[in-house]
């Protein structure tokens, strides 16, 4: 069985998910309070580096937005924002506002947005690497929304994901950068996140175990959990999210729908290195 | 062979004790990467704690004990929250720095507020002992081994069994990944600390037991340890265990059988013999994490 089989989501199955809570959330949220709104957030780190400068954006009820932009141009900081992480790095909000379900959550704690509702994967995977596939799934569900109901959407993401039940009792450092993507995905997805963010999921990645972290995602999203995605690259974007942000130097330059933002090609030319211009995309966009 | 006997089972107690303290050490370490210079003091304010509840309140002996844990463990907890937890964001060396700021503020109060004499630690054992074949079996070095067993029986299936256990590993793996996934990380930190104090108290009576008595000396217990950290692997509890007790065993036998051109004072050089040869071919200690990572 090839590397690209193994981590490809079985799609089939219960099609409301235990997996996602969107039952929890009104089926029609008013088109004016988003799920995630940030409204002209800056960031510095050392009170001195300035990192957002003004930023705002919004992911629906359960919408697709991707962040796009290159290397430096703050798309990590705004999910740090976003998640509580910034402290940890260091940074800090200076001012602007971001809401979650229409609670202001500028000041809130790491662990305490999980159990809100904002689940992250971070760029790099980051799997606990000498715990066993089902510990760092028992891990993700520390915070969770629904902790009595942690055996239910463990079996659901392990239907979804069949290769983590496979390896369930082995440690996470020995799979495969993919399988390691996936499984960073399951343990984000058990504590029943409304909004899922991730950096830089596709990153090392071969282009069709990309194509499959793609269709994951969608399938994650039809079950009713809102996407934010960050990339460098554009493949995934293009397959998981309908509308993009486009970053520079800690600003917003533009959006639009994903589609018409990639198919312009002097953004993906200046902003995203792919192979307008120069040679080889693999050199460009790293 | 009765001799070796003898000295087998003193080595044992006391590297059972060592055992303790690595414990206290490794947890801590571990989770947050801070290498607890307090760790001795916390001992020797466990002694003082049982001391005090057993002989000026006159507890009984048991209830002093089990005071003088929750105690310690509070005020090892409190300690985190109160003072470290200040400093997120600065650098680990910060926290170590901290860390021997605190033992120099116990290590001076315990004599301004106990004097400077031996106290008495109010056991029931005292010297009795059992004699089996010309072995003599002190009870309190048999109460150091049967407790020293059961704490760390506790701490393991604790540490692999329970959700806070799984959150202390994962903590130790990955700090930002564990935050980024809902584990409170705060309050893993607060829990260590609580582990530390917790079997330093129990580390700490056992310390002040006959031959011994209670006095300000007992954290230097500390600094004899430190082999047995660094033998066993900084981050690792069971090679805390097996550090433990090895280094127990080598200062009693070298204290028993080495030659007389070696000096008198040889045994409390061989632990740190051992563990240079150790570390010569094994640099992160017996247990130790070297890293292994599939890219």
């Amino acid at each position: 069985m090839s590397q690209e089989e193994e981590v490809r989501p079985v799609t089939r199955g219960p099609s409301v998910g235990a997996v996602t809570g969107a039952q929890q959330t009104p089926a029609h949220a008013p088109v004016s309070s988003a799920l995630l709104e940030v409204d002209e957030l800056r960031v510095t780190y050392g009170g001195a580096v300035l990192a957002l400068d003004g930023v705002s954006f919004s992911v629906p009820e359960g919408g697709t937005v991707a962040l796009l932009g290159a290397n430096g141009a703050g798309k990590t900081t705004a999910l740090r924002a976003v998640t509580g992480l910034l402290r940890f790095h260091g940074g800090q909000v200076t001012a602007g506002s971001i809401r979650f379900a229409g609670r202001s959550i500028a000041r809130a704690d790491a662990a305490t947005l999980v159990g809100s509702g904002i689940g992250q994967v971070l760029e790099g995977r980051r799997v606990f690497a000498d715990l066993t596939v089902a510990e760092n799934l028992r891990v993700g569900a520390f915070a969770g929304r629904a902790r009595r109901r942690e055996r239910e959407i463990r079996q659901e993401l392990l239907e979804l994901f069949p290769i983590l039940a496979e390896r369930a009792d082995q440690p996470a450092g020995l799979l495969s950068g993919g399988q390691q993507q996936v499984l960073a995905i399951a343990r984000a997805l058990m504590a029943q996140p409304r909004l899922l963010l991730l950096d830089e999921p596709s990153l090392g990645l071969a282009p069709r175990v990309v194509a499959e972290i793609g269709q994951a995602l969608r399938t994650i999203n039809e079950r009713g959990c809102a996407l934010l995605l960050v990339e460098q690259s554009t493949a995934l974007a293009m397959r998981a999210t309908e509308h993009a942000y486009l970053l520079e130097t800690g600003r917003i330059r533009t959006h639009a729908s994903t589609a018409e933002m990639l198919s312009d090609e002097r953004v993906r030319a200046s902003y995203l290195g792919a192979p307008a211009v120069l040679g080889h995309p693999e050199e460009v966009t790293r | 062979m009765t001799a070796f006997l003898q000295l087998l089972f003193q080595g044992v107690a006391l590297g059972c004790i060592y055992a303790l303290v690595a414990l206290g050490f490794t947890v801590v370490y571990r989770a947050s990467k801070v290498i607890n210079f307090a760790q001795g003091s916390l001992l020797l304010v466990g002694a003082y704690l049982v001391s005090f509840l057993a002989t000026d309140l006159n507890l009984p002996f048991v209830a002093a004990v089990v005071g003088a844990i929750a105690l310690l463990a509070t005020g090892g907890a409190v300690f985190q929250m109160t003072v470290l937890r200040r400093m997120l964001g600065q650098p680990v060396f910060v926290l170590v720095m901290i860390t021997i700021g605190l033992s120099i503020v116990i290590d001076s109060s315990i004599p301004a507020i106990f004097g400077g004499n031996a106290r008495i630690l109010g056991d029931p054992w005292g010297a009795s002992a059992v004699h089996v074949g010309g072995v003599t079996l002190n009870w309190v070095r048999i109460w150091t081994v049967v407790c020293t067993g059961l704490i760390l029986a506790l701490y393991f299936a604790f540490d692999r069994f329970s959700r806070y256990g799984l959150a202390m590993r994962a903590t130790a793996a990955d700090e930002e990944a564990a935050l980024a996934v809902g584990v409170p990380v705060r309050r893993v930190y607060a829990l260590t600390w609580a582990i530390a104090g917790g079997v330093a108290a129990v580390g700490g009576l056992f310390l002040a037991g006959f031959p011994s008595s209670v006095n300000p000396s007992l954290g230097d217990v500390a600094l004899r340890a430190f082999p047995a950290i660094i033998l066993g692997g900084l981050d690792s509890p069971p090679g805390a265990v097996v550090g433990g007790i090895t280094i127990g065993i080598v200062e009693v036998m070298s204290s028993g059988y080495a030659p007389g051109w070696l000096g008198n004072d040889f045994s409390s050089v061989a632990p740190y013999v051992v563990m240079i040869l150790v570390l010569l071919s094994r640099p992160y200690g017996l247990f130790g994490t070297r890293p292994v990572e599939r890219v």
